[in-house]
């Protein structure tokens, strides 16, 4: 198992390189500099850029630059954001728990109505309870999460009027951000009824940034569960007189799930790739937001790490589900 | 009568419970983050909302609504007959805000002034070095040679000494850049080593006092009760940050917010017909315009700038692109509402078959391509530039030239644009401070075609001559007469499709009240309430 984890851990070190020269070479390849995009339509004057290229340090030849970026990552050092003058690392800390909470949330509705809804698919093969969650699940991973957006604000919060529009909290509220996570702040809080509130702003966007997972993992939960009920242990469990239920939950899914756990891994991926839009449409202050508009801005620094910080969580969770599949299937570790 | 203290504490317990009765937190819908609050390190106008209008204030500013000027913490002013110094004599007893993380000692000076231009302009200021990209409006104003020197000659009164007459220079004043910061303020920063704070926890001495800002999400201000013009109405300002304008017009909708800005000119209709709703409109003082680029073969030719210029159906582009009455059709540089507004310039009727010959006596060879840069994203001068440059694309298409439309990120379009790159570049200007030497000098001056932003590359020693001298005189009919003279010089060279001068528009509930809508799209709502 140890020689296991010394091999992924060994790949992550060339991985983590790959993703530094990634990000530092493609955002460079969009066209205009910080200066040039911050001045927009007005003069810049040459010697004002030259000035403020220099304190930026993007006069230098470009492979020094890389190595300046990553002699500071090697200390620690995120740099700062060129538009705000704020550090990246507090940048990130202050708005990666409203991603955080908000893919939680998600995965929490896919992993609940997609195992549920695969698993009663599977069972119903072929009902119209099988076709319809098929078509649905077909339907919301073809959505464009910007129209699925608008029409559940549309609906739910104009015409019912059940949820809010956007927003983690009713700005009437004067929540103090302490843990950056809305529904522990608002517990914390004193103030009546933001606990309630956080939470209904929570629905719709968990929902819109859950679709596509939920879709996945019905449809993957559906075609692993059907190939493992046509295995001859659940026969015997079967033949053995156990209640459906245990055969299904107990003896089917744990088997069952062994794929789909890899397909939760993956979409880890999905929702942060996911969270840049939802976060768009829902006012959602998170880092999808934050680095859409550092690309617009050409703020490098904010860009590049902030990149990279979010391939390093993707990298450590598939990392952890690898460890996990290879603990749940010892034939995986032995390979190779 | 004497209250008891009994009586007193019951009075004050009533009166504060009838405050909060009647006081509503007013909320505003914002399109963006501001990149920080201390504004002369930026350009952008979201920035300066949230900054320059909340919790700064200048020494003059603009009327609400207009782009006259009102004196502000300059109380009066003169000006030399040779127009080279300025005097300011300064309002008494303005007072900084007080936070929890700044208490003043002192009320507004003349040191504040100072401290606030030397550290743009001398590179010696120890807060000059503060600013990893420098002043970018100060520079891009001239501000930095226009300058020789800002001194005071007692603590109410400053004195700006100018190397050139210019006659926008109190306009330039009223602008975001030049507002007015607490020296207390910033030498205790610096003392402390904290400058970094200055972006974060702003003083000034404007209506609202910043209380917190919640990255990306929202910024809290409260009402300064020491603000020289009287308290602010509403009880607490917070600007919810919501950036996609379907989104903020739905927010509205439900009352989540009481303001909200740039509504879609599309939306209009809809939102004039909700009774819940009102809209705020004005004539922005914008431009949407494309260039034609003077140095080209071809375009050099007045008689093919003149050929496109009558076979472009302006009224049809401009309907299409912001709806019926959303725009006016483009005719000079600059919208009406401006001084010296050339009424005898007129676009001509539409005329294929002149255009064609126009090009014919030109030696244009029929199926020319003419390249057509434009931007991928809409803007406040042009909503939708794809079917703009299409429109232009069919139109010109009729007299047998052909376009090829570029469509490309906003950053790389300016930067080849100014490189002289294009034939024709699809653009516009937002003017920032009401004058028409701000559309007409950065735009069309020679100069700015050394520095890349006239896109026509069009320099003409007449027009140059007139506008040169406009900016020295400071008589406001003199001047108009001037730049009229000018626009009559423009209109025969053609060097531009001027295409539409959008009008703004702000959404709001039916109970706000006192709102100004402002020509130069800034938002200030020192006057703004929930009723």
């Amino acid at each position: 198992m140890l020689s296991f984890i010394a091999r992924r851990l060994g790949l992550l070190i060339p991985t983590f390189f790959g993703i530094t020269l990634l990000t530092f070479a493609l955002i460079r390849l969009i066209p205009g500099d910080p200066v040039e995009v911050m001045m927009g339509e007005r003069r810049v004057d040459p010697e004002m850029h030259a000035q403020a290229m220099e304190r930026l340090g993007l006069n230098k030849p470009l492979p020094e630059q890389y190595l300046d970026y990553v002699g500071k990552l090697a200390q620690g050092d995120l740099g700062e954001s060129l538009r705000t003058r704020e550090s990246v690392w507090n940048e990130f800390l202050t708005l990666f728990p409203a991603t955080l909470e908000l893919a939680f949330a998600a995965l929490v509705f896919a992993g609940v109505v997609g195992l549920l809804a695969g698993v009663i698919a599977a069972l119903k093969r072929g009902s119209l309870f099988d076709h319809g969650v098929m078509g649905i699940s077909l339907a919301g991973y073809s959505m464009p999460i910007f129209w699925w957006g608008l029409i559940l604000i549309m609906f739910f919060s104009v015409s019912l009027g059940w949820t809010p529009v956007s927003g983690r909290i009713d700005l009437l509220y004067d929540i103090e951000p302490k843990t950056g996570f809305m529904l522990i702040d608002t517990l914390l809080s004193d103030e009546e009824g933001a606990f309630k509130d956080a939470v209904m702003h929570l629905i719709l966007p968990a929902i819109v940034l859950g679709t596509i997972p939920l879709a996945v993992i019905a449809r993957m939960t559906r075609s692993s569960m059907l190939e493992v009920l046509r295995e001859d242990y659940i026969r015997t469990a079967r033949a053995k007189g156990l209640s459906p239920a245990r055969v299904v939950f107990v003896h089917g899914l744990r088997n069952a799930l062994i794929p789909v756990l890899t397909v939760f891994g993956l979409q880890v991926g999905t929702l942060l790739a996911g969270a840049v839009l939802t976060e768009t449409i829902f006012s959602w202050p998170g880092i999808g937001k934050w680095l859409i508009e550092a690309i617009g801005a050409r703020d490098y620094p904010v860009v590049q790490n902030g990149i990279l910080l979010i391939a390093c969580l993707v990298i450590l969770v598939n990392f952890v589900v690898d460890i996990l599949y290879g603990l749940a299937n010892p034939r995986i570790r032995h390979q190779r | 009568m004497k209250l008891l203290p009994l009586q007193a504490a019951l009075a004050a317990v009533l009166l504060s419970a009838a405050a909060g009765l009647s006081a509503k937190p007013l909320v505003v819908c914002t399109e963006g983050s501001p990149e920080g609050f201390d504004i002369v390190q930026y350009t952008t106008a979201v920035t300066a909302d949230a900054s320059a209008e909340t919790v700064f204030n200048r020494l003059v500013d603009f009327r609400p609504g207009t782009t006259e000027i009102q004196p502000a913490l300059a109380e009066r002013w003169e000006i030399s007959a040779d127009g080279l110094t300025y005097t300011f004599h300064l309002r008494e007893g303005v007072k900084f805000h007080t936070t929890d993380y700044f208490k003043p000692t002192r009320t507004l000076n003349a040191d504040d002034v100072l401290w606030s231009f030397r550290r743009q302009l001398d590179p010696n200021h120890p807060w000059h070095d503060k600013s990893s990209v420098g002043f970018p409006y100060f520079e891009s104003m001239g501000f930095k040679d226009l300058l020789k020197s800002v001194e005071k000659t007692d603590e109410h009164t400053v004195v700006f000494t100018l190397s050139r007459p210019e006659a926008p220079f109190l306009s330039d004043l009223a602008m975001a850049f030049t507002s007015i910061y607490s020296a207390e303020y910033g030498d205790q920063l610096l003392k402390a080593g904290k400058t970094g704070d200055l972006n974060s926890k702003p003083i000034g001495t404007g209506p609202f006092i910043f209380q917190r800002y919640n990255k990306d999400a929202q910024v809290r201000y409260k009402p300064n009760p020491d603000y020289f013009r009287g308290k602010p109405p509403a009880d607490a300002l917070i600007f919810a940050i919501a950036s996609d304008n379907n989104v903020r017009l739905q927010k509205l909708k439900a009352n989540e917010c009481q303001v909200a800005l740039y509504p879609k000119p599309d939306d209009i209709p809809s939102i004039k017909a909700d009774p819940k709703l009102k809209v705020a409109e004005m004539e922005a003082l914008t431009t949407g315009y494309i260039s034609l680029n003077t140095e080209h073969k071809y375009l050099s030719d007045v008689r093919v700038r003149k050929a496109i210029n009558i076979a472009f159906d302006r009224q049809t582009h401009v309907d299409q692109l912001f709806g019926k009455g959303n725009a006016l059709v483009g005719v000079n540089p600059y919208p009406p509402t401006l001084i010296g507004y050339n009424t005898a310039n007129r676009n001509p009727p539409r005329d294929l078959d002149k255009a064609r010959a126009l090009l014919k006596e030109a030696g244009v060879p029929p199926g020319t391509v003419l390249t057509l840069f434009t931007r991928n994203g809409g803007g406040a001068t042009n909503p939708n530039p794809r079917l703009s440059a299409e429109m232009l694309q069919a139109d010109l298409g009729k007299i047998g030239l052909k376009v090829d439309i570029r469509v490309m990120e906003w950053a790389e379009m300016l930067r080849r644009a100014k490189n002289g790159e294009a034939d024709m570049v699809s653009t516009g200007w937002a003017g920032d401070n009401g004058d028409p030497d701000n559309f007409l000098t950065p735009l069309l001056s020679c100069d700015a075609v050394k520095s890349g932003e006239n896109y026509a590359r069009w320099c003409n020693r007449k027009f140059q001559a007139l506008i040169d001298k406009a900016r020295t005189i400071t008589d406001a009919n003199e001047r108009a007469a001037l730049y009229v003279e000018a626009l009559a010089v423009y209109d025969e060279d053609q060097p531009w499709i001027s295409m539409a001068h959008p009008k703004m528009f702000t959404a709001m509930r039916d109970n706000v009240e006192g709102y100004h809508i402002n020509p130069l799209t800034n938002n200030n709502f020192a006057t703004t309430q929930v009723k």
